[in-house]
């Protein structure tokens, strides 16, 4: 792995929380087109919630994990509070890691990303298996790869409003 | 939240330290968690929610099923003409069925009126359609383009041509989601339809069913055609549910283990009915009625409204 901590990096615009906001949204519209015959279908809102909770680990945490988790076990018909309790773990870890994961390049933070995806699985599966349910089969975990995949093309849609210089010029847009 | 290894100066204050806010979330969803599978405290809760996330569903469903619709309509001629041939062969060995049918119908309410006997209740039934799989991977429950706005209500059952599939369990207004027989939670109340003896079916969990709180010796053999007994006051009586397939006697347990294999098209979306009774049953009688309200006629029904009690 090559370690690059001087390498040049841009320098953001502050991140506006509304934009922070429209991205859980559409991720959670995304999680609910039904999808049960992809195999590999991401899950969108824990990437975004990863993602934001590396980025912005002040401002976005467990609250918005909670939040937006319920919303998720409402959307799927899960148990209530099994994606919030997964999603309220991924966001405490990802905080925790943030200021070591940011000095890597994104396909890098992927690769770190795929255990911390896994385990939300992991512990979704524990509670409905806990209480009663069936196995779904292996690849229930596929998931996660595919979450993991998603990590190095969000990261420059995610980071793309904060890419734009402060003194707009009309002819270089970004 | 103040992220570990960098704690800010108290003058900041950013409320409780990480760990201990963990620690709240994790108690507030297992709580959740505890209510919804253990006690199933959480419906209003959810009913309430889905106010919010149902636009989206919504909004996230619609491209699917113009997809799914699309598929449809290009499906190619020659399976069309198949279908609709098979369809025609169908309804003309329905044809001779109903026509003796209706006879029967006439002729069993005339009976039952000799015999002084209640009438059975009507039927009614709304068409729908399975739009899709739902999201969630652990049950087995399916999407209805039919919801509360056509009048569907939570538990009535699903059947296709073949027999029963499912059971409404939640409604939202242009939707309504079932879930299947094959699901491990769904309980039927059923018989045999060889001897009429009475049991409870429930999903095996691999697409299958099978009959629970059986003795290891009861008169059920692989071949017997299982349908509903209707005494759980929900599912019209006699509708088909499985066949048995096969059954492990095992001495050393008091149970048997009964498999059975669903006759309708559980795990197959398409066209499927909602049925109801057109009247609700009657409601329980309560033990503080006086006894010579059991009337012989209301006999059994009471009998059947204590073995309903005892299996909850």
């Amino acid at each position: 792995m090559q370690f690059q901590p001087h390498r040049p990096s841009r320098i953001l615009l502050p991140v506006r929380m509304s934009w922070v906001w429209v991205s859980f949204v559409v991720a959670l519209v995304l999680n609910f087109v039904p999808s049960r015959q992809i195999p590999a279908m991401p899950d969108f809102v824990a990437l975004v919630l990863a993602f934001w909770c590396i980025q912005e680990p002040l401002r976005v945490g467990m609250g918005a994990a909670f939040i937006f988790g319920l919303f998720t076990d409402i959307g799927h018909g899960s148990a209530m509070g099994q994606h919030a309790l997964a999603y309220i773990l991924l966001a405490y870890i990802c905080g925790a890691i943030s200021r070591r994961l940011l000095w890597f390049r994104p396909a890098t933070q992927a690769l770190q990303m795929l255990p911390l995806f896994l385990m939300a699985q992991v512990v979704m599966l524990g509670v409905r298996l806990l209480a009663g349910a069936e196995f779904p089969g292996w690849s229930y975990f596929f998931s996660a790869f595919a979450t993991a995949l998603l990590w190095f093309p969000i990261h420059y849609v995610l980071l793309l409003p904060q890419m734009q210089p402060i003194d707009r010029d009309e002819n270089r847009p970004l | 939240m103040s992220v570990v290894g960098h704690q800010p100066p108290p003058f900041f204050n950013r409320g409780l330290p990480p760990a201990a806010r963990l620690t709240l979330y994790l108690t507030i969803s297992v709580a959740l968690l505890v209510g919804d599978l253990r006690f199933h405290y959480m419906e209003t809760v959810r009913k309430g929610l889905t106010v919010l996330t149902y636009p989206m569903q919504i909004v996230a469903s619609t491209p699917a099923e113009w997809v799914h619709r699309t598929l449809d309509y290009f499906s190619s001629l020659s399976q069309l003409q198949q279908e609709n041939q098979a369809l025609r062969n169908r309804s003309l060995n329905d044809a001779k069925r109903l026509v003796r049918q209706e006879a029967l119908e006439t002729e069993n309410k005339q009976i039952r009126e000799l015999l002084g006997m209640r009438e059975r209740t009507g039927v009614r039934g709304i068409a729908a359609e399975v739009l899709y799989t739902s999201r969630d991977p652990f049950a087995r429950r399916v999407i209805l383009d039919r919801g509360e706005r056509d009048g569907i209500e939570p538990g009535l059952a699903v059947i296709d041509g073949e027999g029963v599939i499912g059971q409404i369990t939640r409604i939202f207004p242009l939707q309504a989601e079932a879930t299947l027989l094959t699901d491990k939670d769904q309980a039927l109340s059923v018989k045999v339809v060889r001897n009429g003896l009475r049991a409870v079916m429930f999903g095996a969990g691999n697409g299958m069913l099978e009959l629970r709180y059986l003795a290891a010796n009861a008169d059920v053999d692989p071949g017997d055609v299982i349908v509903t007994s209707g005494l759980d006051g929900v599912y019209l009586p006699d509708l088909p549910v499985a066949k048995v397939v096969r059954i492990d006697r095992d001495d050393a347990r008091g149970f048997a283990r009964f498999l059975c294999q669903p006759v309708a098209g559980v795990e197959k979306s398409g066209a499927v009915l909602v049925v109801g009774r057109a009247a609700t049953p009657p409601p329980n009688p309560t033990a503080s009625e006086p006894a010579e309200a059991a009337k012989p006629v209301q006999a059994g029904r009471a009998g059947r409204a204590a073995a309903r009690r005892e299996k909850h």
